[in-house]
């Protein structure tokens, strides 16, 4: 697969060397020329000096044959243009962006950018899985449909140990996928199923709707 | 009309203190404090320091309210986030921006941002007054 990396700073860096080590063609771009020299002293003529936000840059690093295309620098605005032009204008059927500041990763999303990546939300989540405490985690946020995957834990002194997933009145966009109880096998839960202690449900919900889901499920 | 300026820089503080004097109510934005020093001691607007591709900042400019929003600063990417940001964010009817780079505008252009090349548009005046002499 052809690959293309704007950005050849750690991230640019340590991705250009493991998506080779996977066997696929990778080209960096960089404005800078000792970064350029670097790559060329380590990984070989992997990377070529240009501005990656810039339409002649692009078309002469072959962006219209690139199957993805990622923005690793450290300024949003040039990952945004520089995914935008690669989609846009070179037709890359998949644009990947780092997003140094959390809050553009929505902004992103919407200015159609297909995979926004924020390292603190990413450090955040791995937080939130670690800390058993923490009873709602968030495991997968679908694109445009803006459903959310969540895991929620309930805990000892929940409201809900004892009732039935009916008696929860839960909200009406979210929906109960799975069951894990220790020691059984993993189900789908029905309108009669009682919530134990300990269980862990995965549940589908939207992010309007999520801090409520956690009120019935998880509040003391 | 309420209008955003994002960049105050010779053409941001120009434009502004020119729709000023139009009794626009006009708002400027620029991450440097030191830019507002442009701006003619008659401007009536509001001068804010602070950042125009972010969203918190842009609503704290009043962007919601805004009738057009125009940016300005030295850098193009810049310039095109925060126009989309108020283009598709917070629906302002009117958005341009400024991109020196003339295939860069063109792209946006295709993709329906209102953008201005100075770039283009200087040159080509150069060459009318080097014809018409």
């Amino acid at each position: 697969m052809y690959i293309i990396i704007v950005g050849g700073g750690s991230v640019g860096y340590h991705l250009c060397k493991a998506l080779l080590k996977e066997g696929h063609e990778v080209l960096v771009l960089d404005k800078d020329a000792t970064k350029c020299e670097n790559f060329e002293d380590e990984l070989g003529s992997v990377c070529v000096r240009g501005d990656g936000c810039e339409v002649a840059t692009l078309a002469e690093a072959g962006v219209s044959r690139a199957e993805v295309f990622i923005a690793a620098t450290d300024e949003d605005e040039d990952n945004l243009v520089a995914c935008q032009i690669a989609k846009h204008k070179f037709g890359v059927p998949r644009t990947i962006a780092r997003v140094n500041d959390p809050k553009d990763e929505e902004i992103f999303r919407k200015l159609g950018v297909d995979c926004p990546i924020s390292v603190t939300n990413l450090i955040l989540e791995h937080i939130e899985e670690k800390i058993p405490t923490h009873p709602l985690i968030h495991l997968l946020t679908m694109g445009e449909e803006k459903i959310e995957i969540v895991e929620v834990k309930i805990l000892e002194g929940s409201k809900s140990v004892g009732k039935s997933v009916k008696e929860l009145s839960l909200p009406a966009d979210s929906i109960l996928a799975l069951l894990i109880r220790n020691g059984q096998r993993p189900q789908v839960p029905t309108a009669d199923t009682i919530l134990e202690v300990d269980d862990r449900i995965i549940a589908l919900t939207t992010a309007e709707s999520e801090e409520a889901l956690q009120e019935k499920l998880a509040s003391y | 009309m309420k209008i955003v300026i994002m960049g105050c820089g010779r053409v941001g503080a120009q434009l502004a203190s020119l729709l000023d004097a139009d009794g626009h109510k006009t708002t400027v934005l620029d991450v440097d404090a030191h830019s507002f020093r442009r701006l003619p001691p008659s401007f009536g607007g509001t001068a804010l320091v602070g950042d125009g591709t972010d969203e918190e900042m842009l609503r704290k400019a009043g962007i919601g309210e805004a009738d057009a929003f125009v940016a300005v600063t030295q850098g193009d990417n810049r310039n095109v986030m925060a126009a989309q940001i108020a283009k598709h964010v917070f629906n302002v009817s009117k958005v341009l921006c400024r991109i020196y780079d003339p295939l860069r505008k063109d792209v946006y252009e295709a993709l329906g941002l209102e953008a201005v090349s100075p770039t283009t548009v200087f040159a080509q005046l150069l060459r009318d007054k080097l014809l018409t002499e």
